[in-house]
């Protein structure tokens, strides 16, 4: 193959695409404002960095003893941001979106936890409106409110005021009431023990609380990436699916571009000189590849620069990996110009392509969400095996045998890509 | 130079071209005419290398082509109907790829884009951005691009097709120019007093097939006989008829 013509097509295609300020805007800018935004809400707080907190508003109705240590603790926990706002204020903010729920304490619901805690009285009713569209902020909120009331219930009715009372009150019924006599004695007995529980507490210091029933355990959270001392930075991820998303339609566009060129008489040029097929489009194919793993390169660096996004894997992985993306991307490219019949036609069809591929290749959002039976479908899609290559050479630091696999299936689907062109592409220009 | 011997080509049931033949020598012009639809375009595809013929061959210089890569093709020169060049590009880009394209390169390319521009008239402008030219310079482009390799065989499709009379004069003069040089020139037109001004040989084709191939003077005497006046123009259309084609 001569290299003189193959030189010159790829040298005439960087100068093309170079010269289209459009397509320079679309293949390296865009990519990575979208992948500055992705990686934001991704990333995660970070190591110094407090976690984005949910906006709740508490309404104390009751002003017990008990409501008042719900809306403390809801105030010094982490995950919650409380305000107290009037009821009415506080639907109006749910209703507007500006907080996830309003958490309503009604009267009596002190006294009435008190009593169902002992399994006797009927159990009061915590009113929480919130904002259907938080469905998961929602979860959240049931299972930290879940905690405050039973450390606050538990607390004072082993140690405060009202958990006295209520014993004092409790036992005379209990002595009156039908319940059968073993079960009476056992409730009697555990209800004076914590009477007598009561009475040593009176010589403690002052101010001292008792912690009431707490969670018997606390979670060590090791989010696991390339080292011990490395943190996940969601922007790797990010930037690698939206440069894959990218040269991608920079490349389907190469191929929309190669159709124009046909209407324009150019390929009649091409056809006409000394030059094999398969030169024709290896110069395509070779310059669309380098073009990719530029627009690869730089997004990454500009990610390496700004977000300190590293390669913690291999080096030469990662750029065996861009290298392989890029010629899948650009012989994917040159299919476009071989099964298009017309620019328009191909356009639309390729971005419908281009959506799916990404889409289903986890580089908007990771396949792990994705359902089982799909997680193995996607694993036909290049997509995915060039954003878990990616991946694994970032922020997972798989070393060099992580980005043999993606190398290799890449290079298969450019080689499946490339040799169904050279078939199907229309050679004859009558 | 150049010799068609008995082409034909079919798209599914239409016949576009069938039995065509005729030659070209070194020095001549042979003005290639017909309505539209009479496959002029297919022919000058065929020896262009761009379509394969049904049947038929296509000799340059007596050697069959062989191939996409024969070197035989770069006695050829390809001057397509279309504006076949890259708008984004400045006019050198332009010839420095469709040079290198032949193998070009170097002082040797940049020699053949110099004479070429200098040929058409557009050495001042070598360095500007095609989207910026008349319609007249990227016809002149377009004629220097299929020129830089220095063919034997110039095939002309339309050449001077929505381009203003200047332009198309200094088109004339450059064909006349390499016609001096001895290349071999196949130009297909519908302009009669093109055909007039520029042709040694005139080949008149219709529905495929070739019905005269003459001189003017020998054409000229077909109208005669029809009692028509003996210009090009009504000498085509006593041997295509009057019928509308399109």
């Amino acid at each position: 193959m001569a290299l003189t013509p193959l030189r010159a097509m790829i040298r005439k295609d960087l100068l093309l695409f170079f010269s289209d300020r459009r397509s320079v805007i679309v293949s390296f800018v865009v990519p990575i404002a979208i992948a500055s935004f992705f990686g934001a809400i991704f990333s995660g707080p970070g190591d110094d960095r407090e976690p984005a907190k949910i906006a709740v508003a508490m309404i104390d109705l009751d002003g017990s003893a008990i409501s008042k240590g719900i809306v403390e603790g809801a105030q010094t926990d982490k995950n919650l941001k409380v305000t107290t706002p009037p009821e009415a204020e506080a639907r109006e903010s749910v209703r507007q979106g500006k907080i996830a729920a309003a958490v309503v304490i009604p009267k009596g619901f002190g006294e009435a936890a008190g009593s169902a805690f002992f399994g006797d009285g009927e159990k009061p009713e915590l009113h929480v409106m919130f904002d259907p569209s938080r469905s998961i902020e929602q979860a959240m909120i049931r299972g930290v409110m879940t905690q405050h009331v039973m450390e606050t219930v538990s607390r004072e009715m082993f140690g405060g005021a009202q958990g006295r009372a209520t014993i004092e009150k409790t036992l005379p019924q209990i002595q009156q009431s039908s319940m059968p006599p073993d079960q009476k004695k056992a409730l009697v007995d555990m209800l004076t023990s914590v009477q007598q529980f009561y009475s040593r507490q009176k010589g403690d210091a002052p101010g001292s609380r008792p912690p009431g029933i707490t969670m018997p355990y606390t979670v060590k959270e090791e989010p696991v990436t390339s080292g011990a001392a490395v943190a996940y930075n969601g922007y790797a991820h990010s930037f690698g699916g939206m440069a894959v998303q990218f040269l991608l339609f920079a490349m389907a566009n190469m191929g929309v571009e190669m159709l124009l060129e046909r209407q324009k008489g150019l390929w009649k040029r091409l056809r006409s000189a000394p030059v094999s097929r398969f030169a024709l489009l290896s110069g395509k194919i070779l310059s669309g590849a380098i073009i990719s793993v530029m627009v690869l390169l730089v997004c990454f660096a500009f990610s390496m620069i700004v977000f300190k996004v590293k390669i913690q894997g291999s080096v030469a992985g990662f750029l065996a990996v861009s290298i392989a993306c890029g010629l899948m991307a650009s012989t994917f490219g040159v299919l476009v110009a071989a099964l298009g019949n017309t620019p328009a036609t191909a356009r639309g069809m390729t971005t419908l392509a281009v959506l799916m591929m990404v889409m289903l290749g986890g580089a908007w959002v990771p396949t792990f969400v994705f359902p089982a039976w799909l997680q193995q479908a996607t694993l036909v899609v290049p997509v995915r095996w060039a954003v878990d290559g990616l991946d694994a050479m970032t922020w997972r630091g798989i070393g060099i045998w992580g980005a043999i696999v993606p190398t290799l299936i890449l290079l298969g689907f450019a080689a499946a890509f490339g040799a169904l062109a050279m078939t199907r592409f229309k050679w004859e220009e009558a | 130079m150049l010799t068609i011997s008995h082409l034909r080509k079919t798209f599914g049931t239409l016949v576009a071209v069938d039995d065509v033949s005729f030659g070209l020598e070194a020095g001549q012009l042979v003005g290639l005419l017909g309505p539209n639809g009479a496959g002029k375009t297919t022919t000058v595809s065929m020896i262009a290398a761009l379509v394969t013929p049904d049947r038929g061959e296509v000799l340059v210089a007596g050697r069959k082509l062989q191939g996409d890569t024969d070197p035989n093709k770069r006695r050829i020169g390809l001057v397509p109907q279309d504006l076949a060049l890259y708008e984004e590009l400045s006019a050198r880009d332009n010839l420095r790829f469709f040079g290198a394209l032949y193998g070009l390169t170097g002082r040797a390319l940049d020699a053949a884009i110099a004479a070429a521009v200098d040929l058409v008239g557009l050495a001042d402008r070598v360095g500007d951005r095609v989207k910026d030219f008349s319609g007249g310079m990227k016809r002149r482009l377009n004629l220097a691009a299929g020129i830089l390799h220095d063919p034997d065989i110039l095939l002309l499709d339309e050449p001077t097709v929505g381009v203003d009379p200047q332009s198309r004069n200094a088109i004339f003069d450059n064909l006349e120019v390499l016609k001096k040089r001895g290349k071999a020139l196949l130009y297909t037109t519908h302009y009669m007093e093109e055909a007039e001004r520029l042709a040694d040989r005139i080949v008149v084709i219709d529905h495929g097939r070739v019905i005269a191939d003459d001189t003017l003077a020998g054409l000229s005497k077909v109208a005669a006989t029809s009692g028509g006046r003996a210009n090009l123009e009504s000498v085509f259309l006593t041997l295509t008829g009057r019928s509308l084609r399109d």
